[in-house]
């Protein structure tokens, strides 16, 4: 573990910055919290609100149990500690867009107690430069409706979809020195919700986000009064938000002034942030046991299930791409930094080693190799991703395979990708139909170095005279006068015979 | 052939089924009485046709010779606390005034279930505050007795239930439906002198009942007699996966295991329970009820519940602190009231929906909720009185260590003139005192008729048992109303 050494140079020496992070992640999960209503994203408004959702009288939560489990789950891939025994609690104040009156939370006794995550620091090398950021808990909530303010010129409306989603709060510890750490935090801890499928990661769509706190204080000194950026929505801006909000209060310190604890709102199109409001207009939320629920009890054969269905996750995959399948420790990082990746890749080697009859580790690099540059140069090109990829893993694999017993060679493995990419065809099929399978009939090579030599006599006398040099422009153009087809190795023997004469 | 709307739940029931009477005819004869009673002001809502489309599934069940629902054909009231799909609930509030629900709640939809069906929608105290029905934006509820010696001052019922103990009482309905938080099914039983039982908490579902303090809302039966009750609370209790504090238990065939004979139970009399100010009448009444249980077998013994005196703070700081939650979500946003005029602001909908909405009383109870759960007085109120609860649950499994039953008086008087205690909310409040504790524990507990005052105002006695004990608490009922002999009834002048 390194100290970072990230600093704001003020007018007084230099600052460094303190940050923790909640982040709210949604529970991948297809009822509600406390309701079976539907939690798809981009519904019609108010389509998928239960009785419960919009707190007619008389309506009770009743706790979703795939909920729990995914919190638990997600509390388990964090190393954390799970709470038996758990409590929700009322959190309340009054707004339209929260149909009780009050938040259904979890503040004296929340699921998931401490865990870590550890984050890299380099790219090139995983393992160099490694720090711990611990995380204080994890609490399930339900989330809040929304408002909207542009339907009518005077009314606000309300559509309460997202209302009674169950949420993850997931606080971390003020353990962030730099926001290049709060943003290694955010993506790992997004990596890892989408390895353990507990939350998707949109953060577009706002099925994650931030509030961020930030302090400065002078290297070594006690911390600082924070202040809190409330719903960012990007690993950007988060880093954003750090570096504006940790300037901004280098210059109000160094000017005599003091920090407010307050609520902030963060405007990347003007790249500042602004109160929303301080400290003494906060609510009383006047939090207490929810009466309507029962304390949450966890048994141990519902705890060993969660864990049993815990994948492997991005650090042990990392580790065993490197150890067990020789990639590098960049191409290691690099297919294990998203489950999506992993998983494509894990396809890719399967069907590999199968239709090769290798063992994954005799295959893992060429298609490591293929997947971070070929088909990502290729999905980069077409603004496309690998979930909209026209080529599938077992495609892949296929066309991985021809080059690898010989029937393509490296050019023509390219030209048969492209075919593939614009046509959605296999590769073999390509390969039969346009004829661009590999030659190594040495009749057909010997003829058509022939007519080379022949065409041109000023190189080859050259040649002859000692430029040796000339043998790729030979190659060059009998591989071109072969349409690429030419087995290259058979190539590079007959003409080294024929220049030779 | 003698007036039906004499007859209880078990005789309708068993007519019925014997084919004495049809449930046609009951039905009528009670829709009858119910248009008759306008003067008590029990109803917040009529629906005969509810009723009569119950007793032509009864009488056609019966034609075709199919066999009858535990219920077939009997006719009830609907504490207008229960939500009944299609038909107004309102918690007795102008907040809900109008308030049509898409949903049934847990235990009309089990009676409905069982055959019976609906007179009306009964009038109470507002969101189920109050002592003595004086709280409803629908008027008064008021009790069909009368003080002796020419005293027609209007009586209250007892609340929250009151217009269930009314119409009960006046013979308007066989038996409905009660909710009881700190004695609102058994005080109102007292005063009109009729029995009513709140179960074990977790017996029947809260689901589709507007909530008042949810750790202490429990539904039960109110009737003119203990085999009633049971009948009734046979088909409203049952585990519902739609409340989580459901208890997910068999429902017991409490109606087949009634006996008065109480021989082998011991009966603790717990000495905090004569209180400073009980009049002498009720302390005999008690003295009486000790020497029934012992007359039906049972042995009586002295219980101390040391934590008694508490009961009754912890109570006023717990169910409103409940209820100020509860109560958030009447906003004037989705449904129910708004208030709302030109240029004003969201602020402004909430405080003007909810001063227009809420009576006095309720707001009186949303401000100590609120304040008791509010930064700084939050440990010296809340926490507090959450520690006082255990302790007086701990009062009763300590004496339920030494005994299996407990017996007190229901209420500290009884029933009271509308208007006399309604400028002082503590002297109101007092009036749950031996309701409370048993609340607060969330044991089983009945109130049987037992007697008269001086005044011919019917007194009731309380007997609390052990978690899910209701068949003790029933069974000693029984043994109090086999040897009190209450035939009492108020002479009719509605």
């Amino acid at each position: 573990m390194t100290e970072s050494t990230y600093r704001i140079q003020g007018e007084t020496g230099e600052w460094e910055v303190v940050i923790g992070l909640e982040v709210h992640a949604q529970v991948t999960s297809n009822a509600k919290l406390f309701s079976g209503a539907a939690t798809a994203f981009g519904a019609e408004p108010n389509s998928q609100v239960s009785l419960i959702d919009a707190a007619m009288p008389g309506m009770l939560p009743t706790p979703n149990q795939e909920c729990i489990r995914q919190a638990v789950r997600t509390g388990m891939a964090i190393g954390a500690v799970i709470n038996k025994w758990s409590r929700f609690d009322r959190k309340n104040y009054f707004y339209a867009d929260l149909p009780q009156g009050y938040q259904i939370s979890q503040l004296f006794h929340p699921l998931v107690g401490e865990g870590q995550i550890d984050i890299s620091l380099d790219d090139k090398d995983p393992e160099a430069n490694v720090k711990t950021i611990g995380i204080e808990r994890i609490h399930v909530e339900q989330d809040a409706g929304k408002l909207m303010h542009d339907q009518h010129p005077t009314r606000s409306y309300v559509d309460l979809n997202r209302a009674g989603v169950a949420l993850m709060e997931i606080v971390s510890k003020p353990d962030m020195r730099s926001p290049q750490e709060a943003g290694a935090y955010l993506s790992k801890l997004r990596a890892i919700l989408r390895y353990v499928g507990s939350c998707d990661g949109n953060m577009d769509q706002g099925s994650m986000r931030a509030d961020v706190n930030v302090s400065v204080r002078k290297p070594g000194a006690e911390f600082g009064t924070r202040t809190e950026t409330k719903n960012v929505n990007s690993v950007r801006f988060v880093m954003q938000t750090v570096e504006i909000e940790a300037r901004r209060q280098v210059e109000v310190l160094e000017a005599g002034g003091k920090i407010v604890q307050e609520t902030r709102l963060f405007d990347p199109d003007k790249g500042e942030t602004r109160s929303m409001r301080s400290k003494e207009d906060a609510h009383d939320y006047r939090y207490f046991p929810d009466p309507d629920l029962l304390p949450l009890e966890l048994d141990d054969a519902f705890l060993e299930e969660c864990r049993a269905s815990l994948p492997e996750l991005p650090d042990a995959k990392r580790r065993r791409y490197e150890q067990e399948l020789g990639l590098s420790a960049y191409n290691a990082a690099t297919l294990t930094a998203d489950a999506d990746t992993a998983r494509w890749f894990e396809a890719l080697l399967a069907e590999g080693a199968r239709i090769q009859k290798k063992g994954e580790n005799e295959v893992a690099r060429a298609s490591a190799n293929w997947l971070l540059s070929d088909l990502y140069g290729a999905l980069n090109r077409l603004g496309k991703d690998l979930d909209t990829s026209p080529v599938s893993p077992e495609q892949g694999a296929e066309l991985l395979a021809l080059a690898a017993d010989g029937t393509l060679s490296g050019p023509l493995a390219k030209q048969v990708f492209e075919i593939m990419l614009e046509t959605g065809d296999a590769a073999g099929k390509i390969v039969e139909e346009r004829g661009l399978k590999q030659t190594s009939d040495t009749g057909a090579i010997e003829a058509v170095i022939a007519e080379v030599l022949a065409k041109n006599p000023g190189q080859l006398e050259q040649y002859r005279g000692g430029k040796e040099a000339l043998f790729g422009f030979f190659v060059g153009q009998t591989m071109k006068a072969m349409a690429g087809k030419a087995n290259p190795a058979v190539v590079n023997e007959l003409l080294k015979k024929a220049l030779a004469g | 052939m003698s007036d039906i709307t004499e007859l209880g739940v078990a005789e309708l029931r068993d007519g019925i089924r014997t084919g004495k009477f049809s449930a046609r005819e009951v039905a009528d004869a009670f829709i009858v009485k119910v248009s008759q009673g306008k003067a008590l002001n029990a109803f917040i809502v009529e629906t005969p046709e509810h009723a009569l489309a119950a007793a032509k599934a009864a009488d056609e069940a019966i034609a075709k010779g199919e066999p009858l629902k535990p219920l077939s054909g009997v006719p009830l009231g609907m504490k207008d606390l229960f939500a009944t799909k299609g038909v107004q609930t309102t918690a007795a509030s102008h907040m809900l005034e109008g308030f049509k629900p898409v949903y049934e709640s847990t235990v009309s939809q089990k009676l409905w279930d069982a055959g019976a069906g609906m007179l009306g929608k009964l009038n109470l105290d507002q969101f189920a505050m109050g002592s003595s029905n004086e709280t409803s934006y629908f008027g008064n509820v008021i009790s069909p007795w009368r003080r002796g010696g020419g005293d027609n001052a209007p009586l209250a019922p007892g609340g929250s239930s009151g217009g269930s103990s009314s119409a009960i009482s006046a013979r308007l309905v066989p038996g409905a439906t009660g909710t009881d938080t700190g004695g609102s099914i058994r005080q109102p039983a007292a005063f009109t002198g009729i029995a009513g039982i709140k179960p074990t908490y977790g017996r029947c579902s809260r689901y589709g009942i507007v909530a008042f303090a949810s750790s202490l809302d429990q539904a039960g039966p109110m009737a003119r007699d203990v085999r009633d009750c049971a009948i009734l609370l046979e088909n409203m209790a049952g585990f519902d996966p739609k409340d989580s504090t459901s208890l997910n238990l068999p429902v017991p065939n409490w109606e087949e295991a009634l006996s008065g004979d109480l021989t082998g139970k011991k009966i603790g009399i717990p000495a905090e329970y004569l209180i400073d100010g009980t009049p002498t009448e009720i302390a005999k009444l008690w003295e009486a009820g000790i020497a029934w249980v012992k007359d039906a077998g049972a042995e009586v013994i002295e219980v101390s519940l040391p934590h008694t005196k508490y009961a009754l703070p912890t109570y006023y700081i717990i169910a409103p602190a409940e209820a100020s939650s509860n109560l958030a979500r009447y906003d004037g946003v989705r449904y129910g009231l708004r208030e709302l005029a030109d240029g004003q602001n969201l602020q402004d909908m909430y405080a003007a929906t909810r001063a227009a909405g809420f009576g006095p009383e309720v707001q009186r109870r949303i401000l100590i909720g609120t304040y008791v759960l509010s930064a700084g007085f939050y440990d010296a109120y809340f926490t507090k009185a959450q520690k006082v609860r255990t302790l007086i649950a701990q009062d009763f499994e300590n004496a339920f260590s030494m005994c299996d039953l407990l017996l007190t008086p229901t209420a500290p008087s009884s029933a009271f003139a509308l208007g006399e205690k309604s400028a002082d909310p503590l002297a109101m409040y007092l009036n749950d005192v031996f309701t409370v504790p048993a609340s607060l524990a969330g044991l089983p507990a009945m109130s049987v008729p037992a007697g008269l005052d001086a005044g011919g105002l019917p007194l009731g006695l309380q007997i609390i048992g052990r978690p899910l004990d209701e068949q003790g608490v029933l069974n000693a009922g029984l043994a109090i109303e086999q040897r009190a002999g209450f035939a009492a009834r108020p002479e009719q002048w509605w």
